[in-house]
Order: structure tokens, then C-alpha cells, then sequence
């Protein structure tokens, strides 16, 4: 795209934007050429940061005209390339409609502008002794917008759900520049229920201008519980058996011994740095209900093989058993030049298989692999730790990814559990859905933006995409979905 | 699995079905006919799903169950609860022969939607048959999963206008081991409504609550402890409460010679059919109404108020059974409905005309 084009659309632009708003220099551009997945990079042709819901109205009557792509973009976190640029097309940034509109305690709601950060909404909330509970682990930096458009999940949402469950109203500019609006605050919306096709949409389908957020009360008492186990299997088997005792903890999390140690070498959480795998384990409720739990709890650990449970003394103590997992990710960071996040989900039973075999391709492929794991809901992230400086050793890298979510996908999973398709997983997104589905999502699409001008050429990859990528990677004459009858 | 028959039709179906496309035919998809009431009338061929049945997966300590959509819902109710399990929204049957995927395509939910979530929130995946006769499959059956647009949730209330739903996959959830009903008097709608919505901002294990002629009922689903401390703190009166009876509408109050109406408001929102006899639950989000009513302005206050209006059973065939969509979504969600069925041939018109 000329510089010349790029100072025309921008002119068009400011006509009714700020002139701030609208980022055409290229060491400006360059802030927004990737997101959280760094391997991936392009520049845009502008960067445009709306301040109000006419402005994006505007923006987007003008890029319709103009046929001009359009990738939206909150605080840049995410895992999957979902806020990759478009060469020839804007970046909208809803960074700058960051403000709380209304906080109603009676309904338990907030109604925020997208650029509001996951975190900032319980902190502003937490007076009334309420929270918003999904808590992706970048919550500190992430917006509700792009909780939306990625559906995040977090450490608790096997009892408190993904954000789709969390979300009253969204208000919604279409890729026409028309407003349209999902209200489910009377729980029950009349016609098809839109809100779990928005939701999780990566921003394919419009563009989020305002979410209304269902706040919870914050439990009385939580506590955690850390069992330690010489074997990953044992522990995996002890998340069954809790749940079978009737219990739905508030999360509970598993590291393997790699991820404990660079866990441990980075916050000092106490972790036995000896130990297969670890559970943290964390019960919620009324203080009587809690400790009862932590008791069940803490008799399922042993009898699952546990070697030693600990239980958090105080807060304090709690805080630290969690930081470590919550770190998990800078932590293998400091011990690997570079890592590549993995993110399937897996029945919890297929754990040990899929377990083993990423041992397997780890050692086939001379690249160590750290996991950590949403044990409760059996979303599984495999770290692997690589070198990009070494030549070729970012592609064995993503084949290696590639290779651990088909292994998910066999043992009946998927590929994403929370993080998205993006541009990472559109290759074994053919190998997830069949033709017929795809096509499926492709006609969806059109009915909400018949330009294709919302996030091309993300999270659902196109007939030649799937033709190129099963060429290289179905092996054995085996189709996708071979369990399923084709007519 | 035991008790439920594994009878898979999937194949006859597929041939009606593209049977009646060829044609230019039309179907009515019927499960056990318990809510066939529930929405607008439709012509056509019906295609019955009840035989297709059978447990395809259910492992309890997954939490998920994948059903062929003809079984009975008592059936795998009984199942569940056989592993101290259940659906978490408490699904109404009407009748013993309701089927799953009348469950689904339904939307329905009891007492417990109000505070636990919908069957849209519980669905994980979806196998169906769309109107050229594909067998398409959404989802999974996984509790954590964002690969491709959710369009197994979506069927969650389409009334079977976007296709058969063939099988479906379920998030379930453990019973609890202790519950409670508590009873408390306040006079009007609007005390009742400002009291149990001051109540759900402090961390009670509510799982129903109710409101009629006076009396408030809640209903608290939690560990021995989580019960007896709730009660401790709450004081009332402990009752028992058909809590079935509200879900399957067969209390008093619902009178099958009446027509009955459902309000669906922000839970918070006062009274806005002051005076008149009503049941309200879900926190105040559901508020039903029995006996004639003038629904044009019933529906005008209610989406003053962010809610809607449903004339749920027995209103006559000139009161339409939904609140209208505003002609921009009413077209979005029409290119939706013909994106799965081109032809028009599912449920024609048992939501609005075209959808």
C-alpha cells in the first residue's frame, strides 16, 4: 500500500476523528503490527482509535465504502493472532473507550465500554462486595472486549463459566456502521439467541461497542489446597475423584514438574520442586462449607496417591500457592529464549494418553515441553520451549503445536479451549470441522457481513487453506471426522 | 447404557428429509409432542425423531452427557440422578414422553434458570441435519471450547426452525447435598422483587426463588453446611414447596382454561401489572400471568423496560406468540434461519413469519 493512499484514507478519517486518533506514521504503526503471538507480524495501513459509538459508526460506513478490512483490537493479549493487521486494511483500537458507564448493585450489572480491562471492572466493584468472575491470566491488561470476541475463560470457570456466561447485553456496531443490540438482562431474548455466536466470534462477525457484565457476590471464604503427586497420572485421577465426590471446586490447576520448577525459580511460592505434578485446589463458600470441603478434599488427594497435601494457612499463603501458576507462563519465559503457548481441551480422562504422547513428540522433536493445565475442565496448555534464533526451530516449534492439537482432536477435544483459532489453528481447524461445517461458517458469516470486511482471513480458514494444509498434514488416507456419514 | 434404548435412525432421517426438499415439501419436526403448544402453529409433513435414542457417551466424572435427541428426558434424568447428577436448569417435561431434543430446541428451563443458567449456557455440542439433508456437527464434547462459531448453543431455543437436532452433548452437574425452601411474607410484588434482588448480592446458594399472593419462597441448594448457614443467617419460615409443581405449571395458579402469559423482565424492574394476581421467579426476571390480558400494551411496557412478552399458551391465532423483532434483526436472523435451510422447509413460521 503507497504512503500516499495511506495519507489520502487518513485525511478521510480525521474528518471526524482526532487527529490523535488516526495512526498513519510508520513507528506508530509498528506498536500495532502484532498481538501476544509475537511470530506473527504485519503492518497496517492505519491505526484508528475511536472515542465514541458515532465515531465507530463513522469508521465503519466509511471503510464499508471504501471495501477496507477491518481488524479490532483491544489490549493486543492475544495467543492466537486474532488481532494480526491486515496489510491493506485499518486496525480499530477500542483502547480509548475505556470508561465504566454504570455500575447498578440491585441488578448485580455493569454496563462498560470495550476498552474497560477484565480487572479494572471487579476492582471498581469490589466495595459493593461484588466481582466479575472471569479471570483470564493476562486480566490485568486485557479488555471485556476482547474477552468477548475470544469467549476468555480463566482459572475459575469450571464453576463460575467462560465469559459467554457472564454477559447480559452487548451493543454492537455491524460491519454497515448499523447498531444492533442483544439484551438477555430479562434472561430471555426473543428469536435465535445471537449471544453465543457473538460471543467467541473473533471479531469476525461486528464490532463490540458496549457490554453489560453480570457482577456475582464475593464468596465469604476461599480456600486452597495443594496435593503433591509422583506421577501426573495419579494426580489427574484425583480431579476425577473429586468431582465424583459431588464437589465443583472454584478451580483447580495442575503443573508438571517442569512448570513447577520454573514456577518455583521465579516466585518462591514453596512449591516441592521434586514433585511429578501438582494440584492447587481452591473451595469456595460460606467458612463451614468451605472447611467441610477442604476436609473431602484433602481425603480424596491422599487416597489418590498424594504425597504430602498442604493447606494454605491464611491468605497470604493463598496468594502465593496461586502466583506460582499464575506466573507459569513469564516463569518458563525466563528459562527459554522463547515459548509457544498450546491450548487444547481434552476429555480429563484422555489425560494421561495425550500426556504421554506429548512426551513422545517432545523427544521426537528435541524440544522440551512444560504443562500446565485447567485440570478441572481439561484444558490442557503445553509450553514448548524453543530457540528462534536457531534457524528453523520456530517451525519445528509450530509443528510440534500442531502435532499436540491434532493428538487432542483424536482423543475427542479440540483445538482451543479459551485462546481462539486466530490465524494459529486455521490449519487444524480443517481437521476439526469437515467441509459442510465450514462452509457452514463461512454462510454465517455473510449474513452478519456480506463484504467479508470484519477480521479476514481469521478463524475460519477457506476451502484452498484446508486443501493446502490436509495435502501436508492428513496422513494415512485418514479424512477428518471419519465417524461421520457424508451424503 | 442402561434403561435407554440405543436405536440410531439417523439415516431414515436424512431421507425424509431430503425426501420433502426435493418435493418442495414442508416438515414439522416432533419429538414427544409435549410443548408442541409452544410457538406459533405449523404445516407440514411431521418427521418424528422420538425413535432416534440411545446414550452415546456419559461418563460421570466428565460432567458431560452426549444423547441422541429422542430420548426421553425422564429417562436420562433418572440416569443422572442414578450418579447423584441432573441438568442444571431444570428442564419442564410436561409430559412423560418429552424428549431431549424437545429440551433443546425448546429453550425451556425451570425454577432453577434463574440463577443457574439456560439450556444455551449448559450446551457443549450438537450433531444435526440441516435443510439440504448434511449432517453437520458443532462443538464438542469438551467443557472449554472455542473452535468455529457456537452454533450448537444457537439451536438452544430455535424451535426447530434451523434443522433436526440429531444428538446432543450436555454439561451436567452434581445434586447437591442438602436443600431447603424458606418462606417469607411480603405483601406486594415490588417488596418481593427488591428483596430478592437485594439477597442475590450476598453469597447465598439461592437456586429458585418464587412470589405469590404474598409469599416469597427460596430455595437454597448447597453442602449441609452452605444450607444450615443460610438459614442460620435468613431466619423465614422452612416450608416445603413444590418447586415441580411450578416447573411443570401443573400449581394451581396455572389454569389450563386460561390463557397464560410470561413476562421476561430485568429482574430489578417493579411491578408493571400492579394489583393483579401473578407468579414471579427467577429473581424477578420471570413473571407469569394467567387469564386474558391486553398484550399490545403489555408488550410496550415490558420493552420500556429491556423485557418482552410471550403469549405463551393458548392466546389464539391472532395474538402473536413472540414479541416482534425490530426489522433489522428480524432480516439478520431470517439470513441465519436460510443459511441452514434454504428452502424454508423446517418449522416454517414457528417463531415469526420467514424464521
Amino acid at each position: 500500500m503507497s504512503q500516499s493512499r495511506r495519507q489520502q484514507l487518513a485525511a478521510r478519517f480525521r474528518e471526524f476523528l482526532p487527529v490523535e486518533s488516526v495512526v498513519d506514521q510508520p513507528t506508530s504503526l509498528a506498536v500495532y503490527e502484532c498481538d501476544g503471538l509475537s511470530a506473527y507480524r504485519e503492518t497496517p495501513l492505519l491505526v484508528l482509535l475511536p472515542e465514541t459509538i458515532e465515531q465507530v459508526q463513522q469508521v465503519m460506513r466509511l471503510c464499508h465504502a471504501e471495501r477496507l478490512p477491518v481488524v479490532s483490537r483491544g489490549a493486543g493479549t492475544s495467543l492466537s493472532g486474532g488481532a494480526l493487521p491486515h496489510a491493506d486494511g485499518v486496525v480499530l483500537s477500542l483502547a480509548k473507550m475505556s470508561r465504566i458507564l454504570k455500575v447498578d448493585k440491585l441488578s448485580r450489572l455493569a454496563v462498560v465500554e470495550p476498552g474497560v480491562r477484565n480487572l479494572a471492572i471487579s476492582e471498581a466493584v469490589k466495595s459493593l462486595g461484588l466481582y466479575y468472575a472471569p479471570d483470564p491470566s493476562s486480566q490485568i491488561a486485557c479488555t471485556i472486549g476482547g474477552n468477548v470476541a475470544e469467549n476468555a475463560g480463566g482459572v475459575h470457570c469450571l464453576k463460575y463459566g467462560l465469559t459467554l456466561h457472564n454477559i447480559l447485553a452487548l451493543k454492537v456496531v455491524g460491519a454497515d456502521g448499523e447498531i444492533f443490540e442483544i439484551d438477555q438482562r430479562a434472561l430471555h431474548g426473543d428469536g435465535y439467541d445471537l449471544m453465543p455466536l457473538l460471543v467467541g466470534s473473533e471479531g469476525m462477525l461486528g464490532i463490540v461497542v458496549e457490554v453489560t457484565v453480570k457482577l456475582l457476590p464475593i464468596p465469604r471464604c476461599a480456600r486452597v489446597v495443594m496435593g503433591v503427586f509422583d506421577s501426573v497420572e495419579k494426580a489427574g485421577e484425583s480431579v476425577a475423584a473429586i468431582i465424583a465426590e459431588g464437589i465443583i471446586p472454584a478451580g483447580v490447576e495442575m503443573m508438571d514438574n517442569l512448570a513447577i520448577r520454573a514456577a518455583e525459580d521465579f516466585v518462591h511460592a514453596g512449591y516441592p520442586v521434586d514433585a511429578e505434578a501438582i494440584l492447587i485446589c481452591e473451595l469456595d463458600g460460606t467458612e463451614e462449607e468451605v472447611v467441610a470441603q477442604i476436609e473431602l478434599v484433602e481425603g480424596v488427594l491422599k487416597r489418590g496417591g498424594a504425597t504430602e497435601t498442604r493447606l494454605a494457612r491464611d491468605e497470604a499463603e493463598r496468594l502465593l500457592f496461586w502466583s506460582g501458576r499464575k506466573a507459569a507462563f513469564p516463569a518458563v519465559g525466563r528459562i527459554s529464549p522463547d515459548y509457544y503457548c498450546i491450548d487444547g481441551t481434552i476429555p480429563r480422562k484422555s489425560l494421561a494418553t495425550v500426556l504421554a504422547g506429548i512426551r513422545e513428540l517432545s523427544a521426537e522433536y528435541g524440544l522440551l515441553v512444560a504443562n500446565v493445565f485447567h485440570a478441572g475442565d481439561g484444558n490442557l496448555h503445553p509450553l514448548i520451549l524453543y530457540d528462534s534464533a536457531n534457524e528453523g526451530e520456530l517451525e519445528k516449534t509450530e509443528e510440534l503445536g500442531s502435532k499436540i492439537l491434532q493428538l487432542c482432536i483424536h482423543c475427542g477435544g479440540t483445538i482451543t479451549g479459551e485462546h481462539g483459532v486466530g490465524v494459529e489453528k486455521l490449519g487444524e481447524m480443517c481437521i476439526q470441522f469437515g467441509e459442510a461445517e465450514r462452509n457452514q461458517f463461512h454462510s454465517i458469516r455473510e449474513c452478519f457481513d456480506p463484504l467479508k470486511l470484519l477480521n479476514p482471513g481469521k478463524a475460519i480458514p477457506t476451502l484452498a487453506r484446508c486443501a493446502e494444509f490436509n495435502a501436508m498434514h492428513v496422513h494415512q488416507g485418514k479424512l477428518p471426522h471419519p465417524e461421520l456419514e457424508r451424503f | 447404557m442402561q434403561d435407554i434404548d440405543a436405536v440410531d435412525i439417523e439415516a431414515e432421517l436424512a431421507t425424509q428429509v431430503a425426501a420433502v426438499a426435493a418435493g418442495g415439501g414442508a416438515v414439522e419436526i416432533l419429538g414427544g409432542g409435549s410443548k408442541r403448544f409452544y410457538g406459533e402453529p405449523v404445516e407440514g409433513l411431521a418427521v418424528e425423531v422420538a425413535a432416534h435414542s440411545g446414550v452415546i457417551d456419559y461418563d460421570p466424572a466428565e460432567l458431560v452427557i452426549t444423547l441422541r435427541a429422542g430420548c426421553r428426558l425422564l429417562d436420562v434424568e433418572a440416569l443422572l440422578a442414578q450418579n447423584r447428577q441432573m441438568f442444571g436448569f431444570e428442564p419442564p417435561h410436561f409430559a412423560p414422553q418429552a424428549t431431549i431434543g424437545g429440551m433443546v430446541a425448546s429453550g425451556l428451563a425451570g425454577p432453577r434458570r434463574g440463577f443457574a443458567g439456560s439450556i444455551r449456557d449448559f450446551v457443549l455440542g450438537a450433531k444435526m441435519l440441516d435443510g439440504r439433508g448434511e449432517v453437520l456437527q458443532f462443538g464438542g464434547r469438551v467443557i472449554k471450547n472455542v473452535a468455529g462459531f457456537d452454533l450448537s448453543r444457537v439451536l438452544a431455543g430455535s424451535l426447530g426452525t434451523l434443522g433436526i437436532i440429531l444428538e446432543v452433548s450436555i454439561r451436567v452437574v452434581p445434586m447437591f447435598a442438602s436443600e431447603a425452601t424458606l418462606a417469607f411474607e411480603h405483601a406486594s410484588a415490588d417488596g418481593h422483587v427488591r428483596w430478592i434482588n437485594e439477597l442475590g448480592s450476598q453469597p447465598y446458594p439461592i437456586s429458585a426463588s418464587a412470589w405469590h399472593d404474598g409469599r416469597s419462597s427460596v430455595r437454597l441448594s448447597a453442602s449441609e453446611q452452605g444450607v444450615e448457614q443460610a438459614i442460620a443467617d435468613l431466619g423465614g419460615e422452612r416450608v416445603e414447596l413444590d418447586w415441580g409443581g411450578l416447573r411443570e405449571q401443573s400449581h394451581a395458579f396455572f389454569d389450563p382454561d386460561q390463557p397464560l402469559t410470561c413476562l421476561s423482565l430485568p429482574p430489578a424492574t417493579g411491578d408493571i401489572v400492579a394489583g393483579r394476581s401473578q407468579v414471579i421467579e427467577w429473581g424477578g426476571a420471570r413473571r407469569w400471568l394467567s387469564g386474558e390480558v391486553d398484550i399490545e400494551a403489555l408488550r410496550q411496557q415490558a420493552s420500556s423496560q429491556g423485557g418482552s412478552v410471550c403469549a405463551f399458551r393458548d392466546h389464539g391465532a391472532e395474538v402473536a406468540v413472540f414479541q416482534p423483532l425490530v426489522p433489522a434483526m428480524l432480516k439478520l436472523q431470517r439470513s441465519i434461519k436460510s443459511s441452514f435451510d434454504p428452502a424454508g422447509i423446517f418449522n416454517a413460521g414457528k417463531i415469526y413469519p420467514g424464521l
